[in-house]
């Protein structure tokens, strides 16, 4: 490259970061600007709104909710699918393709697709099983198997799987040594990744909860906003401030994490 | 199956094939069930209930449902704000991360740039109404700053919330999804090709119209193709911000499955997502064909 090409380069760059910056930077901001005015034309700047975040009854209920939801999501999801995929790698790898093609499959299903289906399967669990809000983590499972998949098919990639199950089994483990002392602490980056986006994903829900009648924390943004347009503003901006933390721990720690990996031959 | 010809054969050749269920299988079957019942048979409730009628009858009522005006008119809304903001979104995310990827290699504005990217991309649903509605819409700070300065971005009619609005809302995740998805066909790009390039006297022009651009192009497409699936599933954002109702295919649904009138007609709404299923299973297969293609050259 010669000169004139890589000042026009650096122009281009300049321009394409300030405007895409721009775009993307503004609404965050406009928020904050929002979610902080006062009542009234010339009214001073307040946390009022904020503040109503803690005094809104259904918000803070929708709020705890949400948070259950995404433990039991996440811990329903490891417990379902970390068995599955190392018990599939193990004694059935010819099923290997269809458990990725089924876990890959809700990527091809719109949300708003399968809560259509999924409604009849609620009404019967409403009457039949539980009426309970937290029932939604059995849809919120199926909405989460694709990123939960791929991180934790990277995780278990990056181990010796066969090696180290066979090595505990001839000291005489269980499978359920295997799983929690073998496994497991060998792959605590991939467990933690798929978590968080499991929770991330969760948090962020509305789709389904809001077709199958559930007040939770997206819903009650939605349903506040009609009302107090401050108010729910404030919890937008604080939800996404919560994801960019949780990002922030995902890349910190997994990376540190990531070191700690059992590498075949390594330690021999 | 269970009691095909061989017995033997199926007993020692293949010891967990045939009728008998093998012990390993145990091992899946909790998942099997579990997906089974939460993904397969909803699936499957979508695509029967799409051809029958509430007696349990076949029918195609449900089908020719969708051909009435406005529902194809709620179709070509929803394909026409999805195609608009996926190849929007795409360029504009291509430039974006053509910007990102010519920096450091590891330098902070690549990382911080990603990371956003990943939450932005994220960001769908009943915050990103809020924010467009706290930006754009009459009350919003950047509609309030341009007229305070004699610049008025409605004046005809506020389009915020018509297809335009909406589209420049989607714009807001398209663009990072397509940094997130196209970065890695641009990290393939080798420097040397355009050294070479330039070895033989070719420009800049060649350079991309010969060379850089005929090897991106499956990876572009492809992630337009993707870009369009994700906005055409979307469906939290219209709702928040649609409060009054919109015709779009997502909102029809929502009017169908929560209004007294899915009683009239329940196999209907099972009729539109069968709709938005075939359609978005069509693009993603074409965009697994490209993407393919596009790791078979730059990888």
């Amino acid at each position: 490259m010669n000169r004139a090409q890589r000042r026009n380069l650096q122009i281009f760059r300049t321009v394409v970061l300030l405007l895409m910056g721009a775009f993307l930077l503004t609404p965050i901001g406009a928020m904050l600007e929002f979610s902080t005015r006062g009542n009234g034309v010339d009214a001073p700047r307040t946390l009022e709104a904020w503040a109503q975040i803690g005094q809104t009854p259904g918000l803070v209920k929708a709020i705890t909710v949400s948070l259950e939801l995404a433990a039991i999501t996440s811990l329903g999801m490891l417990a379902l699918l970390l068995p599955t995929m190392v018990w599939v790698r193990l004694r059935l790898p010819r099923i290997r393709r269809v458990v990725e093609f089924i876990c890959l499959l809700p990527l091809t299903v719109p949300a708003i697709a399968l809560v259509v289906g999924l409604r009849p399967i609620y009404v019967w669990i409403n009457i039949n099983v539980t009426p309970s809000i937290l029932s939604l983590s059995f849809a919120y499972l199926i909405l989460v198997l694709p990123y939960s998949y791929r991180a934790m098919d990277a995780g278990l990639a990056s181990i010796d799987l066969k090696t180290l199950s066979e090595a505990a089994r001839s000291l005489g483990a269980g499978w359920g040594t295997v799983m929690l002392r073998i496994v497991i602490p060998n792959m605590p980056s991939a467990i933690l990744n798929a978590s968080l986006l499991s929770v991330a994903l969760v948090l962020g829900e509305y789709t389904v909860a809001n077709l199958l009648n559930f007040q939770n924390l997206q819903v009650a943004v939605a349903y506040v906003g009609l009302t107090s347009a401050g108010t729910s503003i404030a919890v937008a901006v604080a939800s996404l401030l919560l994801a960019f933390v949780l990002l922030m721990v995902l890349t910190l720690v997994g990376g540190r994490l990531q070191q700690q990996h059992y590498v075949p031959g390594q330690r021999a | 199956m269970t009691v095909a010809g061989s017995p033997v054969l199926t007993s020692t050749a293949r010891p967990t094939r045939g009728g008998r269920l093998s012990i390993a299988w145990i091992g899946a079957l909790p998942f099997l069930a579990y997906v089974g019942l939460f993904l397969l048979l909803p699936t499957a409730i979508i695509v029967i209930g799409s051809f029958t009628t509430p007696s349990g009858s076949f029918s195609l009522s449900n089908l020719s449902g969708i051909y009435k005006s406005y529902m194809v008119k709620a179709f070509t809304t929803s394909l026409e704000v999805s195609a608009v903001s996926a190849v929007t979104g795409a360029v504009f995310g291509a430039l974006l991360a053509y910007a990102v990827v010519t920096g450091k290699p590891n330098g902070v504005l690549r990382r911080s740039i990603m990371s956003a990217s990943g939450v932005l991309a994220q960001f769908g649903g009943v915050a990103l109404a809020f924010a467009f509605i706290a930006t754009i819409s009459t009350v919003g700070f950047v509609y309030l700053f341009l007229k305070s300065h004699g610049i008025d971005i409605y004046p005809k009619q506020v389009w915020l919330y018509d297809p335009p609005g909406i589209t420049l809302i989607y714009l807001y995740f398209q663009i990072p999804l397509m940094v997130l998805v196209f970065l890695p066909a641009l990290d393939g790009i080798r420097p040397q090709w355009r050294e070479a390039t330039q070895s033989l006297g070719g420009s800049t022009w060649h350079y991309w119209r010969h060379v850089a651009g005929p090897l991106l192009a499956p990876a572009f497409f492809g992630c337009t193709l993707l870009l369009f699936a994700n906005a055409f599933s979307a469906y939290a954002t219209l709702s928040a911000l649609l409060t009054n109702g919109g015709n779009y295919v997502p909102l029809q649904i929502q009017a169908l499955i929560t209004s007294e009138t899915e009683r009239s007609q329940p196999g209907l709404a099972q009729a539109l997502a069968l709709a938005m299923i075939f359609i978005v299973v069509v693009v993603m297969t074409v965009y697994t064909v490209l993407q393919r293609r596009t790791s078979r050259w730059l990888s």
